[in-house]
């Protein structure tokens, strides 16, 4: 182990965990699609509601680890209300943060920040993944007129 | 009567010696060693097992005096090699049960023996409609083989089912294995539910039938006294570190008349009898099956660790498991929201528990218990379909060994019930 608990589960990650947000369910959603994590057995679902070029709401329940949940509840939180160019900004900077890139992380991103502890997991890493690159490649199919639901697996 | 006989086998005064686990974790330098300020707890023996000073020794005085190529050269160091590398054939051979060294076949792993009898056996006798018998409790190395060539032969894969209590399901048995059956491929013991299973028992029924019988048993020969000639199977297949050897050696056994009538697996050099451009002779078991350079160290120091077995003596280690296990599952019972899978009866089962959390995922298990230096594993455990069974996205596994001791499993059960409140449940 590199790093200690606590930097990777956060208080702002556990409370994400204990009450994630995007619970409430989307039935009129534009877009939803589902993730995968093959090798812990990690799985969400992900529906977004689009109006205006905005990400007007997000719906999103995880079935997976601590910070997994929490990943997906910030994504919920940070990218509704967002336009669709800044949503897609902001989930790839994410996941250049996560996979330990050099990317400036803006100031008004919330708690995204505290996910930076689990770069010191790298076995994790990809459970805090798993949202955002659903979000990215759900958000491209729906841009490229395909509306059909897709998996998107983290390897 | 029977009540008493059930005492007697607990009894470690019957027949069985206490072991000295002072002495015997001395033997194993990896545990001697604190974890960010944590002593390490190695609980995660089903993946892989430590090794004693004696196995690691033998490793280094392979290389530093005996090092050569086996079966060709004719100069000291050759000669030394190779008797080395078929001592521990014979000793194989004498550790499951006194079969003929010819039988004992040295692979990569269990994963690999297993699809040598895929590749071979199964290519030239499994044939359109035949029936293949598998048990939902497969390791993947015993299960996408038969997968995948069940596809490619159009035979046709069935599967024995699991209990509630993660037991075979025999109710419908003759149902599942008939004459249709080609093979039944069935693992010893379960590398999630702990679960020891009756091969020969099923091995009788599926002989009954005419069907070959491959057991896997990465899980049981480290931890079980096995005999293949009484388990009557025809293949059976295991690995060296799962039981103190070293990574990389695994070993298949196959009846003769099986193992002459199937052809090469690897084609190269140490196979062959003779060779000309337009025709090539096999050479004679157990040759045929090792093409190239193996990995003769490992397989040497392989020696090393069934003496050590030998020593402490497998009807001892295997009470001292059930021991422990017994200990280990009352504990973790205790625990408030633990779900503890497979069978609860010890003499049913070996040293593999595995666990769930009603609120917390297993990785979340396994990372709070590496910040403790406890060493589990966490995940699907290479049994996806198993997991979808139990209703589980994965679980927490607690494997043990010889050296494990009731301080392990203080440790563990501690943890975790700090880890509860630690995640403020």
């Amino acid at each position: 182990m590199s790093g200690s608990l606590d930097e990777m589960y956060r208080d702002i990650i556990l409370d994400h965990y204990r009450s994630p947000r995007g619970h409430e369910p989307l039935p009129m959603a534009d877009f939803s699609t589902g993730g995968h994590n093959p090798s812990c057995g990690d799985e969400l679902k992900l529906a977004v509601k689009i109006e205006d070029d905005m990400v007007k709401d997000i719906y999103i329940d995880c079935k997976g680890c601590a910070i997994s949940t929490a990943s997906g509840s910030m994504l919920a939180e940070v990218l509704k209300g967002k336009s669709i160019a800044e949503a897609k900004k902001i989930a790839a900077i994410v996941r250049g943060m996560l996979k330990g890139e050099d990317v400036e992380i803006p100031e008004d991103l919330g708690d995204i920040d505290a996910l930076e502890g689990v770069k010191k997991f790298p076995v994790r890493i990809k459970c805090a993944l798993l949202a955002w690159v659903t979000f990215m490649e759900g958000m491209e199919n729906y841009e490229n007129g395909s509306g059909e639901a897709t998996t998107t697996s983290v390897e | 009567m029977e009540q008493k006989i059930k005492n007697m086998q607990h009894s470690p005064s019957v027949g069985l010696l206490p072991i000295d686990l002072e002495r015997i974790r001395a033997d194993f330098p990896i545990l001697d060693q604190i974890i960010d300020g944590n002593q390490l707890v190695y609980l995660d023996n089903a993946a892989t097992t430590q090794k004693p000073r004696v196995v690691i020794n033998a490793i280094i005085e392979y290389y530093r005096k005996y090092n050569a190529n086996i079966h060709r050269g004719l100069h000291y160091l050759a000669e030394k090699s190779t008797e080395m590398y078929e001592h521990t054939r014979i000793h194989v051979a004498d550790f499951i049960g006194g079969v003929d060294p010819k039988e004992v076949i040295f692979t990569r792993g269990t994963t690999e023996a297993i699809n040598l009898v895929a590749y071979t056996w199964g290519e030239e006798n499994i044939k359109e409609g035949d029936e293949i018998v598998i048990t939902e409790m497969e390791h993947h190395a015993n299960l996408v083989p038969w997968i995948q060539l069940a596809k490619k032969k159009k035979a046709i894969l069935k599967r024995i089912p699991i209990t509630f209590c993660g037991h075979l399901d025999q109710s419908n048995i003759n149902e599942i294995i008939t004459s249709k059956t080609k093979l039944l491929a069935l693992t010893h013991m379960s590398n999630v539910l702990g679960t020891i299973n009756p091969v020969a028992e099923l091995t009788a029924l599926a002989k009954k039938h005419g069907a070959v019988v491959l057991a896997d048993g990465a899980q049981a020969v480290p931890h079980l006294k096995v005999d293949v000639k009484s388990l009557g199977v025809d293949f059976y297949a295991f690995s060296s570190h799962k039981m103190l050897g070293p990574t990389g050696v695994g070993i298949l056994y196959g009846k003769k008349e099986l193992l002459e009538a199937m052809p090469p697996f690897n084609m190269g050099g140490e196979m062959i009898r003779e060779v000309s451009f337009d025709h090539v002779t096999w050479a004679e078991l157990p040759n045929k099956f090792e093409g190239g350079t193996p990995n003769i160290a490992d397989v040497v120091a392989f020696d090393a660790a069934l003496h050590y077995l030998e020593e402490i003596g497998m009807d001892n280690l295997r009470q001292h498991e059930m021991d422990l296990t017994k200990y280990a599952i009352e504990h973790l019972s205790a625990i408030p929201g633990l779900e503890i899978q497979g069978p609860r009866e010890v003499e049913q089962r070996g040293g593999v528990i595995s666990f769930t959390d009603n609120d917390l995922h297993p990785h979340d298990i396994s990372t709070f218990l590496d910040s403790k230096g406890i060493a589990i594993r966490a995940g699907h455990h290479c049994a996806q379909p198993l997991m979808s069974i139990l209703g589980k996205i994965a679980t927490a596994r607690a494997s043990l060994y010889i050296y494990n001791n009731e301080a392990d499993i203080d440790a563990l059960v501690k943890a975790l019930k700090g880890m509860r409140r630690y995640f403020g449940l």
